[in-house]
């Protein structure tokens, strides 16, 4: 018998909740608000961990993808595929709550800017990636193709990025990297940052567990 | 790999082309035909369409070309020409390295005709930016072919193929896009070189990455 899940899941999870529960108080009771942008600015801890997330999701994607080429384990195909699957959804969260954000601080929920855009052609680039797998109907045929996908896509990122900021630039350029925040906001942040790193390494554990029983299943109905 | 076999395959393509004429025609009368609906679209307001223009150029050369790429391969599917092709001896990368420069000369013959069209239409005053726009027009369509080769072949088994192609191709060249409307605009303008140069320099950083990239990965894109 195969079991899907693997035995970090449930360690993982309880880490994971209490480390999203710090993570909401701290950032929502804990820091203070913003002197400028008020309450809304909070957002900020749920904005920057989806995003770093995300980015973290699709370079396991390419890792991924990278590993299923060469070595054609179907165990590297189900780690692309999940973590496809969590970064998407990740990025959607991240447009979501920055939009949301805007609309008070700028005045609309969209604008035009570097990183936005940046960020939404992303989704675009790996939706379209489960899509082509769904829309291919032999296995090994689908993850080749995605891998190919999955491949392209990393390297389009810096392109784009580059390309997107030349065209304009609305966006504050990163608070964190340019160690221009204060130790009030940065403490809150970087706890909600752990949180939600451990949120996609649990949605990657459950994620993987089912890819494996989805393979399994199929081995099975090929057998009878 | 030769530059031979690279020759005959692209020769090929460009043969059949220019015998039956069946697909120029179609995209000619398809580009023209969207350059005068944006004209429609936007009103006839002359400072309007000025500034729209090479937007508008760049929107029609991407769309017709995604009708292009997908007729390139439908060709090769038809009596399983391209199961054919693959059992020639030979490398895999030049079939990929045939079939972009068909698609490149293709692609760079219907833009030669577009851009009369496009002078007429819009009042373009094309004589002295011509260089710079060709220049342009040469880079990106190697990048964007490079791109949609690799993935027309990938989406050319799909049912689903007509949508899935330009879902997939569209995100993954909006660097081709910005860079090259930004080029021709600064041509058209007479800004010179120094402006243009930059956009330039990104549309030949993202052939090169493209083109090599898809080059080796058109292998695992055919191998059965």
């Amino acid at each position: 018998m195969t079991s899907g899940g693997s035995r970090l899941v449930i360690p993982l999870g309880v880490a994971t909740g209490a480390a999203l529960l710090t993570g909401l108080y701290t950032g929502l009771v804990g820091a203070p608000a913003d002197a400028v942008q008020g309450e809304v600015q909070r957002i900020m801890y749920l904005h920057v961990p989806t995003v770093l997330s995300a980015y973290l999701a699709f370079t396991v994607v390419f890792v991924g993808s990278v590993g299923y080429l060469l070595t054609r384990r179907e165990g590297w195909d189900i780690l692309a595929h999940a973590s496809a699957e969590i970064g998407v959804l990740f990025t959607a969260l991240t447009i979501a709550a920055g939009a949301i954000w805007g609309k008070p601080t700028w005045g609309a929920w969209w604008t035009w800017d570097a990183r936005i855009t940046t960020t939404t052609i992303l989704l675009l680039i790996y939706l379209g990636y489960l899509m082509l797998r769904a829309a291919v109907e032999d296995r090994a045929r689908g993850a080749r193709y995605a891998a190919v996908v999955g491949i392209l896509g990393f390297l389009d990122i810096p392109v784009i990025h580059k390309s997107v900021e030349w065209w304009r630039t609305l966006h504050q350029p990163s608070s964190l990297a340019r160690g221009a925040i204060d130790p009030v906001f940065q403490l809150p942040l970087m706890v909600n940052l752990a949180a939600f790193a451990l949120l996609y390494a649990f949605l990657l554990a459950q994620r993987v567990g089912v890819g494996r029983l989805e393979a399994e299943i199929l081995r099975r109905r090929l057998e009878e | 790999m030769s530059a031979g076999q690279v020759w005959a395959l692209a020769r090929k393509d460009l043969l059949t082309e220019g015998r039956s004429k069946e697909t120029l025609n179609g995209l000619l009368f398809f580009a023209a035909l969207v350059l005068l609906i944006f004209g429609f679209a936007l009103g006839p307001d002359p400072a309007r369409l000025e500034q729209a223009a090479p937007g508008i150029l760049w929107v029609g050369f991407i769309l017709t070309g995604v009708l292009g790429l997908t007729r390139a391969f439908q060709v090769e599917r038809e009596n399983e020409c391209l199961e054919g092709l693959l059992l020639y001896p030979g490398d895999r990368g030049a079939l990929y390295l045939g079939k972009l420069l068909g698609n490149v000369v293709l692609m760079l013959l219907l833009e030669l005709t577009v851009f009369p069209c496009f002078a007429f239409f819009y009042n373009m005053p094309l004589w002295g930016a011509l260089p710079g726009l060709l220049l342009t027009a040469l880079l990106g369509t190697v990048g964007f072919a490079a791109v949609g080769t690799l993935f027309a072949a990938m989406t050319m088994h799909l049912r689903a193929r007509e949508v899935m192609f330009p879902l997939l191709l569209l995100p993954f060249v909006v660097p081709v896009l910005l860079a090259a409307v930004k080029g021709t605009e600064a041509f058209l303008r007479g800004a010179g070189r120094a402006e243009a140069f930059p956009w330039l320099t990104l549309l030949g950083l993202f052939d090169l990455v493209f083109v090599t990239v898809s080059l080796f990965a058109f292998e695992w894109v055919v191998e059965e």
